[in-house]
């Protein structure tokens, strides 16, 4: 909202000298934050300068510009003429113009902008004759302001346009405008009479309301005004879509009449563009008071305006041209309940509007239900000045006396007279009392304020206050102000005795919880697993977990089947990305992409996120009303069509697992590696994990991707290397590397407690043996047949050599193994070590064919 | 028996005379003092304590000696021998020192040669800011809750006296997940609740928004009294700029019990932001809306790098206050909806930005540089921040 200063003082007092930016401060501490300044941004000297020779000057590039010497008295300090470079051609020798000499500021887009002198097509131009644009009085900059024009029916303005005489209070660019953020509670604030009452509340300056005289000057209603029916048969949530219309009749009025300037400078100021005297009047009356109006040609109208629900399949052209199909929820002004001749609240029709031609203007000032207005608003994509204010509630009082001003604007500036008839009906909604306990905004804020206090400021906002006697104790019964539709409970009004006495004077006070227990296992091993990773060289990234199908088929998952497990969004921000993310790598290979596009070689990331993992047809999550707890039945079903998204751990890897440097060359990160980190990570949680061959698994290599497994065999994720398809379509570096993990898995897994054993202090006995076993055969079930040969003795299994070659033949593979025995209660003898490790080796021949080299 | 033979005289046996012994020793003294190595210690050991050597000879000749000779002399070259013996023995650890050293010196390396074999890692400076303020809650004794991120409408709003047609529920900037396909395909979702917020039917399930829909599941879950906050991401439809991220980070902080005021917001906010920002930020609240809370308050920061007295400051951009973020008194109906007697339970709420605290400590100006995942972002900070 925007507020121009000179219109506040109309309703309040603002000492004189009072800046912007003091209003906002002022406003700021009721609860109006303040979103810009405007205004004020020109600083001179800008004087009124007559032209006294003007010559046109083709140019070769084919523009024409305009040399001209323009007397400004003694404001150059020379009394010489000056010569100023013009393009314009919308004025001649002698027209009185607004001229900004050397060190005079403009404001532009880009920001301030200091005039010089400059050479420019010949001359030196010593200043500029300025249009609206680049004062910042409106949209034209094809011709230079004439202010022998511009103020053409004013005498009393012509009489001080001087040679010298400084423009900037001529033209109002002295006055200044501050705008602030209304929040959606405070309707009534979209207007310069209830921002003037904040500042009042704020300053204790002196208020005046604009609607009591307004209210006592219009007329009651009487039974020969324009006929108004409300027919609503359809409410919503059983509000009736229009609980108040007014109308008031203007006849003979010229259209074509100027608006009067101080009402332009003050719509303009405000934000709106003046485009015709019934236009501008109802958009003042709107900004001043806050009530919406709306003028239709009354020529165009039958007998009687209906107010009802669209028909299905109705539709009407709008003011704007469009022609829109209605929903049966929106509500309608119709003429004589047949044809639609506005959307109530959010956009007149085309038909009715007034013209050129209009003679007698029908004014509508109506209170519409903010819930069927901000639906209709959405709905059409209409979000109006008029929508606004309805959604957030119009003082019901209001309507009469907004009629009023606006017919009284209208005669006073178009001529034509008002119709004795005057129309009224509806019934507003009645407003509710609100039964406070005087102790309770001190109980609820901390702030020890005394019941008079609670008194004062509740009657200072409007309030009626009354103090009866219930079961529960002494109360005051609050009748809130008509403009006021947001204090409905008792904290609406403690929250009111808070901000009038001021949040300042809360107090500080850290409250004492019960003791808590901490952090959870859960989040505590989250921290671990990041800090594990982080101290093996892998650098943490999030990304946001925006997928599409191509990203899914780049993969090499099947689209349909991706899309069975997730979620789509209705309104994603790309086209491309519209599903949620059922794999953390499926996002954060972008991260690598982009360090890699930007130089980095060795790059190893890891992410830790949601994923979605939907289980079953997706179903739809119940709604309630607010302020009810949902039956379990509804709950159940929330939660239930909520899909399942347990927290993933990725890890990417790509260049040297150790670096090259002075120390010679480096060592290219390999499966192994990405295997380990994977590995360790679950080892840092304390959980055994057993890793077995994948050859079926994408986005993997299927020769070089290994699954996890816990003890009990649930698949906890992959580790390997990408399959080079992947690699190839992601625009990844050759041989990346990857893992990803189910975190809650392996974070469940290790809420098992771990019961130590003793460490045995007897000395070890080593035995290496090599064994021959098929290419085909793991090195895991070698190791697990020779644990399982020998028994609880063999304390470790190191393989510290693979060999292939001649020696043992094609197809074949010698593992190397040192084997540690360890007894727990004595020193093994010779022949007892070489009896474990033939019964090893016997159960690895068993088993996996192994034959000892 | 024969007289004594006096051209015999054992007991003046020449090598044991004590000048010949003070002759040897001095030489086997001077001979340890001369090697200047190791090896020629070993060599003069040899000399002068080795089996051949004067004094080893002298020793052999005790033998012939008359017993009452015997143990003089025994003691003459005991001593004598004892003398070499040190002496040898202090050179031999001189010498070994020497070694010693010069092979230390020998074995220096340049220690400033570059390191940098396998360089450590680092986590991302959001999820360092996430940890840091949750470890303030949990030192005061709150808990830490935590939500999906795709949520349910009810939760995210309906729960949190969003009503459907309040201008409030429009301000988020909501991205709504896409209705289950056979919804679609029989058009019926957009039922009377749907509210036309958007033209397309409803799923009932949005990304959140905020983290607050968390309130009311630890409502739910845990009962009162409760003292939670929960970190999490969040999502709006802004795309990607310098100063907006579709997904960013806020921690909610919930405290509901009997007696609660905004006292102990206030209270709870400056304790939060002189342990984050440093000892004596304060805050200020101004009144402000919020569905879920009343009253309804914008929690601003006291300016931690100039306190108000910079015009040109980064930080606050010359206002002194840095704004946020949004807080107030638990509103009634969210009590209601989670099954809390308002009337017995009182509490307040708010929410604050991660990335923003983020921003502002370390200076970070440009958000794309926090989600981009560019390792040398992550590089500039250490594993606590
Ligand atoms: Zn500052």
């Amino acid at each position: 909202m925007r507020v121009p200063i000179d219109w506040l003082r109309d309703y309040v007092d603002v000492p004189a000298g009072t800046t912007a930016q003091q209003v906002a401060a002022d406003l700021v501490r009721v609860g109006l934050e303040e979103e810009a300044f405007h205004g004020g941004g020109v600083t001179g000297p800008l004087v009124v300068g007559r032209v006294l020779t003007l010559d046109k000057e083709p140019q070769k590039n084919g523009k024409v510009i305009t040399w001209c010497t323009v007397d400004v008295g003694a404001a150059n300090g020379t009394g010489e003429p000056q010569g100023i470079v013009c393009g314009a051609h919308n004025f001649e020798a002698g027209d009185l113009v607004p001229v900004i000499l050397p060190g005079g500021v403009l404001t532009t887009p880009q920001g301030p902008m200091v005039v010089g002198a400059r050479k420019t097509y010949g001359h030196v131009s010593a200043g500029m004759i300025c249009s609206e644009l680049e004062l910042g009085l409106g949209e034209d900059h094809d011709g230079i302001i004439v202010l022998t024009r511009r103020f053409a029916d004013d005498p009393e303005m012509l009489a001080r346009l001087e040679p010298g005489a400084d423009a900037i209070p001529l033209l109002g660019l002295d006055r200044e405008t501050v705008e602030v953020n209304v929040t959606p509670d405070r309707g009534y604030c979209f207007s310069i009479r209830g921002i003037a009452r904040e500042y009042s509340h704020a300053t204790g300056a002196s208020f005046t309301d604009p609607v009591v005289d307004l209210a006592e000057a219009a007329p009651a209603a009487t039974d020969d005004g324009f006929p108004v029916r409300l027919e609503d048969h359809a409410p919503i949530q059983g509000r009736a879509g229009c609980s108040r219309y007014v109308a008031r009749v203007v006849r003979g009025i010229d259209v074509s009449a100027p608006t009067p300037r101080w009402m332009s400078q003050r719509l303009v100021e405000a934000g709106m563009r003046p485009i015709s005297l019934p236009v501008d009047v109802t958009n003042y009356v709107m900004l001043g008071l806050g009530q919406p109006l709306h003028a239709f040609d009354a020529a165009t109208l039958g007998d009687a305006i209906v107010v009802r629900r669209a028909a299905p399949g109705e539709r009407i052209t709008t003011l704007d041209g469009q022609d829109r199909a209605l929903h049966p929820e929106d509500l309608l002004i119709t003429d004589g309940g047949r044809t639609p001749i506005a959307i109530a609240g959010v956009m007149g029709g085309a038909e009715t509007e007034v013209g050129a031609g209009t003679a007698d203007v029908l004014v509508e000032s109506a209170t519409f239900d903010p819930v069927s207005i901000a639906r209709s608003a959405r709905r059409h994509r209409l979000p109006s000045e008029a929508s606004k204010r309805f959604e957030r509630g119009v003082d019901p009082e209001l309507a009469p006396a907004a009629a009023e001003l606006a017919v009284q604007l209208l005669t006073a500036y178009g001529g034509g007279s008002v119709d004795p008839g005057v129309t009224d009906v509806g019934t507003p909604r009645p407003i509710v009392t609100v039964d406070l306990d005087p102790d309770y905004p001190a109980r609820f804020v901390g702030v020890p304020y005394s019941r008079d206090d609670v008194r004062r400021i509740l009657t200072e906002i409007g309030c009626h206050v009354e103090e009866v006697a219930t079961t529960g104790g002494p109360r005051m019964r609050v009748t809130p102000p008509s403009w006021r539709p947001d204090l409905r409970t008792a904290p609406d009004l403690v929250e009111e005795v808070a901000r009038i006495d001021g949040y300042d004077r809360i107090p500080s006070v850290v409250p004492t919880p019960p003791s808590g227990s901490g952090l959870t296992h859960g989040q505590r091993a989250r921290r671990i697993v990041a800090e594990v990773l982080a101290g093996q060289g892998l650098t943490e990234v999030w990304s946001p977990p925006f997928v599409g199908d191509t990203r899914h088929r780049d993969l090499g998952w099947d689209p349909q089947e991706a899309r069975a497990r997730t979620v789509a969004l209705a309104n994603p921000l790309s086209e491309e990305q519209p599903l949620m993310r059922i794999s953390v790598l499926s996002t954060m290979v972008d991260a690598l992409v982009r360090n890699v596009a930007r130089g980095a070689k060795d790059v190893g990331l890891f992410e830790v996120g949601l994923v979605v993992a939907r289980d079953g047809e997706q179903r739809r999550a119940p709604t309630e009303d607010v302020g009810i707890l949902p039956s379990e039945d509804t709950l159940a079903a929330i939660h239930a069509a909520i899909p399942a998204q347990p927290r993933h751990l990725a890890i990417l890897l790509t260049g040297d697992r150790d670096r090259a440097g002075w120390w010679g060359g480096g060592r290219r990160a390999d499966v192994t590696d990405v295997i380990a980190l994977a590995a360790s990570v679950a080892e840092a949680l304390g959980v055994e994990t057993e890793v077995r061959p994948a050859d079926d698994v994408m986005p993997f290599h299927p020769g070089r991707c290994a699954a996890l497994h816990l003890a009990d065999g649930v698949l906890l994720g992959h580790a390997g290397e990408l399959h080079p398809k992947v690699v190839a379509s992601l625009g990844l570096p050759a041989r990346t590397l990857a893992a990803e993990l189910d975190l809650d898995r392996l974070i469940a897994a290790s809420e098992v407690t771990v019961q130590a054993r003793d460490v045995i202090t007897s000395p070890v006995a080593y035995s290496d043996v090599a064994l021959v076993v098929d290419e085909t055969v793991t090195a895991a079930a070698v190791e697990a047949s020779l644990r399982s040969g020998a028994g609880d003795i063999l304390e470790s299994v190191g393989l510290f050599d693979v060999y292939r070659g001649d020696q043992v033949g094609p197809g074949r593979k010698s593992l190397a193994y040192r084997l540690a025995f360890r007894a727990p209660d004595r020193t093994l003898t010779t022949d007892e070590v070489s009896g474990l490790r033939d019964r090893a080796v016997a159960e690895a021949a068993r088993v996996v064919g192994a034959v000892q080299r | 028996m024969s007289g004594p033979n006096t051209n015999f005289d054992p007991v003046r046996v020449a090598a044991l005379e004590p000048e010949a012994l003070e002759e040897a020793v001095s030489t086997a003294l001077a001979a340890a003092a001369a090697a200047a190595g190791l090896d020629e210690l070993k060599a003069a050991r040899s000399a002068h304590q080795g089996d051949r050597s004067p004094l080893a000879l002298a020793n052999r000749e005790i033998g012939a000696l008359p017993p009452s000779a015997k143990a003089e002399a025994g003691k003459r070259v005991g001593a004598a021998r004892a003398r070499v013996a040190e002496a040898f023995a202090t050179r031999q650890s001189e010498l070994e020192m020497e070694r010693d050293a010069r092979i230390l010196v020998e074995e220096a390396v340049d220690v400033t040669l570059p390191t940098g074999r396998r360089p450590l890692g680092r986590r991302h400076p959001i999820e360092l800011m996430a940890t840091r303020i949750t470890d303030i809650f949990v030192g005061m004794g709150w808990e830490i809750a935590e939500g999906p991120e795709i949520e349910a409408e009810w939760f995210n709003f309906d729960a949190l006296n969003f009503d459907e047609d309040h201008p409030a529920r429009q301000m988020q900037d909501t991205f709504y997940v896409a209705a289950p396909d056979e919804v679609v395909a029989h058009g019926q979702a957009a039922s009377s609740h749907d509210g036309g917020h958007h033209d397309w039917p409803s799923s009932g399930l949005v990304l959140r928004t905020h983290t607050s829909p968390v309130q009311a599941r630890a409502l739910l879950e845990r009962g009162v009294p409760l003292y939670v906050a929960c970190p999490g991401r969040v999502f709006r439809t802004d795309d990607l700029d310098a100063t907006h991220m579709p997904a960013f980070h806020q921690v909610e902080g919930l405290a509901i019990d009997e007696g609660l005021t905004m006292a102990h917001l206030k209270g709870t906010l400056d304790r939060l932001a002189s342990e984050i920002f440093g000892e004596g930020t304060t805050t200020r609240l101004r009144p402000a809306y919020f569905p879920f809370t009343e009253p309804s308050a914008e929690m601003d920061l006291r300016c931690f790098l100039c306190h108000g007295t910079n015009p040109d400051c980064r930080a606050c951009k010359g206002m002194g206050w840095i704004e946020w973020g949004g807080c107030g008194m638990v509103n009634h109906n969210v009590l209601r909806a989670c099954g809390i007697d308002p009337e017995r339970y009182s509490g307040f709420a708010f929410g604050m930005g991660i990335d923003r605290a983020l921003m502002f400590r370390t200076g970070v100006s440009d958000m794309r540089d926090m989600i981009e995942g560019d390792v040398r972002f992550n590089a500039q900070f250490g594993m606590e921040i």
